[in-house]
């Protein structure tokens, strides 16, 4: 194994590094979700999905017309 | 309606749902009896009657067993079949499959809850199945895995709605989980009796870490698929912010994992374990009530709903609930909270604030919901829904502040010293003060059971009701076909 490889083996470093990169993803993921009109509205379109899928869906729970756009 | 029926059907299968959720009532009812039993055990003790099958140590296992996997995993199954198929507009990958795990998983649910009964537990926590349970489960597991899978893949819609995430994850989750808690070595190829792989504080540890996550990815982020189906669904208005729930996901599939050693502070593990998991407790709340606020805020310009709606109702105490217990844990779960509440009473009561008033009660309103639609009928009667809801509630209130009475009252009495420094209480002090306690936690949790009877009822009768439909529709058509 490399000399620079043996450095991650330690647990005192491999602890930080786990936890940089797993900080940083997650950051990616916030980024990626709140940046971009046009990213934010294809992703706040999915949102209608369950509302999609009712054609022959007609009876509400409590018995009642169930209207669903 | 009944040719609406009739296409829905043919698209769908609702054949594996109406089986699922039919058995997470009937284990409802076994499982919660079971509950109030043993309940009322710890008040009279002699209603142990000297019987070693329904004491509470064999009884109290199979209370757990059938109400977490009984009808919750029950209801989860019932539910994740219906809405992966609804969002993703195309029918389960396989049919067989799909009733391949209804058989192994309440052969799995029934095996256990009489095993344990003749006395055979692998004594960890949840997870009490003898190795040959385990790997009927283990192979069911594995088919609802690739069932999921080939129905996500053969999707109409583009687009994998996150509802069907928080599925995967709990599905995933729950295969590791199970596998490397149970990993054991039988003593005989024919005896009931396995061994752990682990040992000692690794035991400790691994036990746990299944233990929460069980909790974290069983009984939190497969219900909150749950709900991100349903509440958009009976409010009639999509989620409040779809961007939110892809962070609720990630934070929370993150952050639950490193939790499970908030529950052996002040024990031989590792104190930076104990810390790292206290920080990670603390963090998951943001992501908690983060999914919470979205949930709540769906009904945002609807709120009269609430007046009108009991099922919205049920989902949104539901909510309140998992609000409720997400800041109870992480309080619990601090070093300080934990000397006191740890060992108590208090433990119990946070545990069925989350099970009773977040997975019952959004299980509660979810069947509400969906079964009408799968038999398309309406349902029975709204009323005996108000009666369910208001039992359920004022159930919860009884059991939970009694265990809070319990519970703190117990710590403070066994951390109580002397001028000389003894202990100011025997422990049989304590034990006596439960008793009236134990007498309001029996009381709430048979009012619980009774709403589960009365939802029971409604449901059958709805069943039977569409039968009734469904058999007068056909005899019209045989009329009419006849005279053709």
């Amino acid at each position: 194994m490399p000399e620079w490889m043996l450095w991650f083996t330690k647990f005192e470093n491999s602890k930080v590094v786990a936890l940089l990169l797993f900080f940083i993803l997650f950051c990616g993921i916030l980024l990626y979700i709140y940046t971009g009109k046009k990213r934010g509205q294809r992703l706040e379109s999915y949102k209608y999905i369950p509302l999609q899928d009712d054609d022959s869906d007609r009876h509400a729970g409590n018995g009642e017309v169930n209207k669903d756009e | 309606m009944a040719q609406a029926a009739m296409g829905s059907s043919q698209q769908y299968n609702y054949e594996i749902c109406r089986k699922f959720a039919f058995m997470a009532l009937v284990w409802a009812v076994l499982g919660m009896s079971a509950g109030v039993y043993i309940a009322s055990e710890l008040a009279w003790p002699a209603l142990n009657l000297d019987i070693p099958a329904i004491t509470f140590g064999r009884l109290r296992p199979v209370h757990t067993t059938l109400v977490i996997f009984g009808f919750g995993g029950s209801a989860l199954f019932a539910t994740s079949y219906y809405i992966v198929q609804r969002t993703c507009q195309t029918r389960l990958y396989s049919d067989w499959m799909a009733t391949f795990t209804f058989w192994g998983w309440q052969a799995a649910v029934a095996l256990g809850a009489v095993s344990y009964m003749m006395g055979y537990t692998q004594s960890r926590e949840y997870a009490e199945f003898e190795w040959p349970i385990d790997l009927i489960i283990l192979v069911t597991w594995v088919v609802y895995f690739l069932l999921y899978v080939q129905t996500l893949r053969r999707r109409s819609q583009p687009h994998i709605y996150v509802a069907n995430w928080f599925f995967m994850a709990f599905i995933l989750a729950t295969a590791i989980l199970h596998i490397f808690n149970n990993l054991a070595v039988p003593v005989s190829l024919f005896s009931m009796k396995s061994y752990s792989l682990f040992s000692g504080v690794q035991d400790a540890m691994t036990q746990w870490w299944y233990g929460h996550n069980a909790v974290g990815f069983f009984l939190t982020a497969a219900f909150l698929g749950m709900m991100y189906y349903f509440v958009p669904k009976q409010a009639g208005r999509p989620v409040y912010s779809y961007r939110l729930s892809i962070v609720h996901f990630w934070a929370l599939s993150f952050l639950y994992m490193w939790v499970g050693a908030h529950h052996l502070h002040w024990t031989a593990l590792p104190d930076w374990t104990s810390t790292l998991a206290a920080t990670f407790s603390i963090m998951l709340l943001l992501p908690s009530w983060g999914g919470m606020i979205n949930g709540i805020m769906t009904l945002s310009g609807a709120w009269d709903r609430l007046r009108t709606d009991p099922i919205m109702l049920f989902l949104i105490t539901a909510l309140s609930f998992y609000g409720m217990s997400t800041f109870e844990g992480p309080l619990m779960s601090l070093k300080s909270v934990n000397a006191l509440s740890h060992y108590t009473d208090w433990t119990i009561g946070h545990v069925h604030s989350g099970a009773l008033g977040w997975v019952a009660m959004v299980t509660f309103g979810s069947f509400y919901h969906m079964v009408p639609r799968l038999y398309d009928t309406r349902l029975y009667s709204t009323r005996l829904v108000y009666v369910h809801f208001w039992l359920a509630t004022i159930g919860i209130v009884l059991y939970i502040t009694s265990m809070w009475v319990a519970g703190i009252f117990q710590g403070l009495m066994l951390r109580s010293f002397d001028d000389y420094g003894n202990l100011a209480y025997t422990f049989v002090e304590t034990v006596a003060f439960l008793h009236n306690p134990y007498m309001v936690r029996a009381l709430g949790g048979l009012s619980f059971l009774s709403g589960v009877v009365v939802m029971s009822y409604n449901i059958f009768m709805t069943i039977r009701n569409a039968r009734a439909e469904a058999a007068i529709l056909e005899a019209k058509l045989a009329a009419k076909m006849a005279r053709i």
